[in-house]
């Protein structure tokens, strides 16, 4: 006769001890160097793996499950939202610019995040520093997927989303955000894990989802609200993760204090370029704004990220060099960098326009120290040109950073009348910088960023050599229907008929 | 500084001016004139006269600023490499110092129509 025995069940802990961290081995046929070949290189000391916390200690079983429901419920919604038209409920299709700049420039950099994860959990030799790893490198292709799909919708409608891969690898104002995973792709583990994990998701993550997100509600894409939830519960795990690496380092050798010093002064300073685009959108693409650029800076950079350095200053840490700087661009980053835009308009998959009246009061109402006194007046005399039919396009390209690789668009910090210019000789060559900021970095590492592909100079390399018809096919861009001004295009045309059926009897 | 790395590092510069095809870059812009977004980017043979790169391609990018037609060539502030300097019109950017990728700046001091006072 068979006893009954009472089935055991495992305890969170317990589950947790078994599935995760007793999931590493001691390894006997090749040394622990062979195996984890990256992990010492870049200087950091570790003296104890095992001292890692993982707040949440989520084991692979319960993650599925979790993720599975989640991925249940955003289909549900994506699927209602195509079958209902639900891209004729947006306020007005001038809010697609913003949508096209995430699918091109962002949710690229959710998959690259996905690569770097997965590489850096192989690296990294704790086990629950990999498991964690491992499952973040799985939120972030599931993000990119996310995203893709919720917006394949309006690809369906509009212009401007149909080749964002090229547009991610070969066109210019995305090579900011390119270049920012490239670089951090490139680094050591430790770095790695101080780029994404700590100033990207922790420090700058805010400041990109929470306006964008907000910007899809108040604008009626509910494709992008619910993608958004979708990665929120996500990010909170990765907010996470980044806070205990540094932490980790900090705490496991003072050695470590002034590499992550150093890391935490870069990869703030070039976040903080990639969050130029999100200026620009916060201030001047949305057709029902959230917030100024400003506000939001405000409350997610100065009040919560000045409450976590303030945290981190027991380790000894310090707030990021380029802090002063930022603040002093706030006021004219989203400006200057929107001059920019509409003028290369010719060369954007995306629309831009002359903000209104209107919008201008709105702007000078947030912006009340800069706005009427420096660009009211460039926008004005743009408008003038496009009332006397010769619309304003720059043919002359720009100059664009050898580190974050955006037009060189931004101002002196204490002469917002003149631009910065700031250039170096490295081996013969000359290199140029859009501050001081991005200077630094490339002198700390000069051989990296020699590198650097910048999409301008390379026009006038081989295959292009200066032919901009041939550039536009190269980077897939379709001229007079992805481009130019968002009056007159076929994506205003569209939307408006569409919504007029929707909405009338005509 | 070196590249933190587990071999020696040697990178290897994209822009090159051997990439250029006989041609070369310039930089030009003009200051506190912010109608225009970054300093131009222009490719051009070194061999062409200062003189022809000033009448020719910069002055039609500069056209779309009000002060454009104001801009007297012959007494124009120059700055290379961001220190003051004296071109000569009729020699070639090669004859006159300039470099691949060396940035031109030029002032025309008391003509800012768009540009507020710092």
């Amino acid at each position: 006769m068979d006893m009954k025995v009472a089935k055991k069940k495992l305890g969170t802990k317990e589950k947790y001890r078994l599935m995760t961290r007793d999931l590493g081995w001691e390894t006997t046929y090749q040394t622990k160097e062979d195996v984890f070949p990256y992990v010492g290189y870049e200087g950091i000391k570790i003296h104890d793996w095992d001292k890692w916390e993982d707040p949440f200690r989520l084991t692979m079983d319960s993650y599925w499950k979790y993720q599975a429901e989640k991925e249940r419920k955003f289909y549900a919604i994506i699927d209602a939202h195509a079958q209902n038209n639900g891209h004729l409920n947006l306020t007005d299709a001038r809010y697609l610019s913003a949508l096209k700049i995430f699918l091109q420039a962002i949710s690229p950099g959710e998959y690259a995040a996905h690569k770097g994860f997965a590489r850096v959990g192989r690296e990294f030799p704790g086990v629950g520093t990999q498991v964690a790893c491992q499952m973040q490198a799985i939120d972030e292709i599931r993000h990119a997927q996310t995203q893709i799909h919720a917006m394949s919708n309006y690809n369906r409608y509009y212009n401007g989303f149909h080749a964002f891969a090229d547009t991610r690898d070969r066109i210019w104002y995305t090579s900011v955000a390119r270049s920012f995973f490239d670089d951090s792709m490139s680094a050591g583990p430790f770095e790695f894990m101080i780029a994404i994990g700590f100033s990207f998701e922790y420090v700058l993550t805010n400041l990109l989802f929470v306006p964008f997100m907000s910007g899809a509600a108040y604008n009626g894409d509910m494709a992008t609200v619910t993608f958004g939830f979708s990665a929120q519960s996500d990010e909170a795990r990765h907010m996470t993760l980044g806070l205990e690496c540094i932490k980790f380092m900090l705490e496991q050798d003072p050695a470590n204090l002034p590499i992550v010093q150093e890391w935490i002064d870069k990869w703030f300073w070039r976040g903080f370029r990639v969050l130029g685009l999100v200026s620009t959108m916060m201030d001047y693409m949305l057709p029902k704004r959230v917030m100024s650029w400003r506000e939001a800076w405000e409350i997610y950079g100065v009040e919560n990220g000045g409450a976590l350095f303030k945290d981190l200053a027991r380790y000894g840490i310090k707030p990021p060099k380029g802090w002063d700087d930022a603040e002093k661009a706030i006021d004219h980053m989203s400006h200057q960098f929107m001059l920019g835009l509409y003028q290369w308009s010719f060369g954007t998959a995306f629309h831009s326009w002359i903000p209104s009246e209107d919008d201008m009061d709105w702007l000078s109402a947030k912006y009340p120290e800069t706005f009427d006194k420096y660009y009211r007046p460039r926008w004005k005399h743009i408008k003038k040109l496009a009332d006397a039919g010769t619309p304003f396009k720059n043919y002359g390209l720009a100059k664009l950073c050898q580190t974050c690789q955006l037009p060189c668009v931004f101002t002196e910090p204490d002469d917002p009348t003149l631009t910065c210019h700031r250039e170096t000789v490295y081996k013969d060559e000359t290199y140029h910088f859009c501050s001081d900021g991005c200077q630094h970095i490339f002198e700390h590492e000069p051989e990296k960023y020699v590198q650097a592909w910048l999409p301008m100079p390379q026009i006038f390399q081989d295959p292009i050599n200066g032919d901009l018809g041939e550039w536009m096919k190269w980077v897939s861009l379709i001229d007079g229907k992805d481009n130019g001004d968002y009056a007159g295009s076929e994506d205003q045309k569209n939307f408006e008929t569409w919504r007029g059926m929707a909405t009338s009897n005509q | 500084m070196a590249v933190a790395a587990i071999k020696e590092y040697v990178g290897v510069p994209r822009d090159l001016v051997a990439n250029f095809n006989g041609k070369q870059l310039v930089y030009a812009s003009w200051d506190r004139h912010l109608l225009f977004a970054a300093p131009f980017l222009l490719c051009v043979p070194p061999e062409m006269p200062f003189g022809e790169l000033v009448n020719g391609p910069l002055s039609m990018l500069v056209q779309a600023d009000p002060d454009a037609a104001a801009i007297d060539w012959s007494t124009v502030e120059w700055l290379k490499a961001n220190q003051p300097w004296t071109p000569d019109f009729s020699l070639s950017l090669a004859a006159n110092g300039i470099g691949h990728k060396d940035q031109l700046r030029f002032r025309t001091a008391g003509v800012n129509t768009l540009s507020a006072k710092a």
